[in-house]
């Protein structure tokens, strides 16, 4: 059978469009199919960008701050080392100079300058590890928080580098052994991977709010940054606020009451 | 050929030895294990309910692409339920919603994955579920 140029051409141009259009539409019938079958639950909590705001007055002894460590990394498995160099952790303490650096001003009150602060993954924005990661094993979530997948992790440390708050850890060994409680319903780690504060999100997916907030009887507030009734924005308007190293430009979501409720 | 008969005794010896093993275990084909889904909580299951999320034969040959999807699901997409094709809602999770029937990961997982020196290292992270009965 012959053809001539016309009828090649004819047939080339069909088929081309065929195929464009064809593929098209069954990869939106796919995809559709897939997407239909899941969902997150009616009972997930949900915002644009979920933040939280310690107030730092209302934390005092050390047993509040060890309760709220506690109730953070006992039920997500996080590992005691015992040793500063291996150490992993997700929420903890800090003195005032290393929280807020480019605010340690010579004449603080006595009681700032000596108080521990709580710190943890301040879910920023426009997160610097983010940016670094090479497998994208962490990214942001459409809620504001920035969530690690493990099992994309390859252990880099890139993310590690590029956060300015140190709320990253590495875990230099097998994590197993030194779980004190573990927690069946949430994984582990590994050796080889970074971790960090989840800011919860499998307890938002089922409509709990962080372990933290709910331990710290009321000292820290936890919500919806770009809801204006929020309890977040609420306790915002309220108080003057400091974030973390807000010049490096990350637009941390985590807000800290500096002064507490005798200035409100 | 110079020193034929003995290039062609060696030759026979080295057939010989480098097919030992074939010859030797042939026949002797070790059975595909049956895992084993008698644990406790499958049991308290009502007969009619006796289903996994999807049918038997579906999870036997995609269990591995359907645990994968539902990790991204969770995990990167915010996704929590899974609707199975026959209308019932799971949670995706396999420490929590898999692991609660299939209790007995040595008999259930472990088995057919030995025989088929498949080695998953979900279990570096999940945590297994504690194997009293066994």
């Amino acid at each position: 059978m012959s053809i001539n140029r016309r009828n090649f051409l004819k047939f080339a141009g069909a088929s081309t469009l065929i195929g464009v259009t064809g593929t098209a539409v069954i990869e939106k019938i796919l995809l559709t199919d897939a997407e239909a079958a899941v969902s997150p639950g009616s009972e997930a909590l949900t915002a644009k960008r979920w933040a939280m705001v310690i107030d730092v007055s209302k934390i005092k002894t050390e047993d509040d701050y060890k309760k709220i460590i506690h109730a953070c990394h006992s039920i997500h498995n996080v590992p005691d080392i015992g040793n500063k160099k291996d150490e992993v952790k997700w929420i903890w303490e800090e003195d005032y100079e290393h929280s807020f650096p480019g605010v340690s001003d010579e004449f603080v009150p006595e009681s700032i300058e000596h108080k521990s602060f709580l710190l943890l993954c301040n879910h920023c924005a426009k997160p610097a590890c983010v940016r670094v990661c090479p497998t994208k094993a962490t990214f942001k979530r459409p809620d504001g928080i920035v969530a690690m997948d493990y099992h994309r992790c390859i252990g880099c440390r890139f993310c590690m580098a590029a956060c300015p708050y140190g709320a990253r850890s590495f875990n230099w060994r097998d994590p197993r052994p030194f779980i004190k409680e573990e927690t069946k319903e949430f994984p582990t780690r590994m050796k080889g991977v970074v971790e960090k504060c989840t800011f919860c999100s499998e307890r938002l997916a089922r409509g709990l709010k962080p372990a933290c907030v709910e331990a710290s009887n009321g000292a820290l507030v936890f919500g919806d940054l770009e809801d204006p009734n929020s309890e977040v924005r609420k306790a915002l308007s309220a108080h003057y606020t400091l974030r973390r190293k807000p010049e490096v430009g990350t637009a941390p979501s985590v807000y800290y009451v500096i002064g507490g409720n005798e200035h409100a | 050929m110079y020193n034929g008969g003995k290039i062609i005794a060696g030759l026979i010896i080295f057939i010989g030895l480098f097919t030992f093993p074939i010859f030797y275990n042939m026949g002797k084909a070790s059975k595909m294990p049956e895992p084993k889904l008698d644990t406790p909580a499958i049991k308290e299951l009502p007969e009619a309910e006796r289903k996994c999320v999807e049918s038997k034969e579906y999870m036997k040959a995609n269990h591995m692409q359907l645990l994968d999807e539902w990790r991204d699901l969770v995990l990167r997409d915010g996704n929590l339920v899974y609707e199975s094709t026959s209308g019932k809602k799971y949670i995706m999770s396999l420490q929590n919603t898999c692991m609660h029937c299939h209790s007995n990961k040595k008999e259930f997982c472990d088995k057919c994955h030995t025989y088929a020196n498949v080695k998953p290292y979900c279990w570096s992270c999940h945590i297994s579920p504690k194997e009293n009965e066994t």
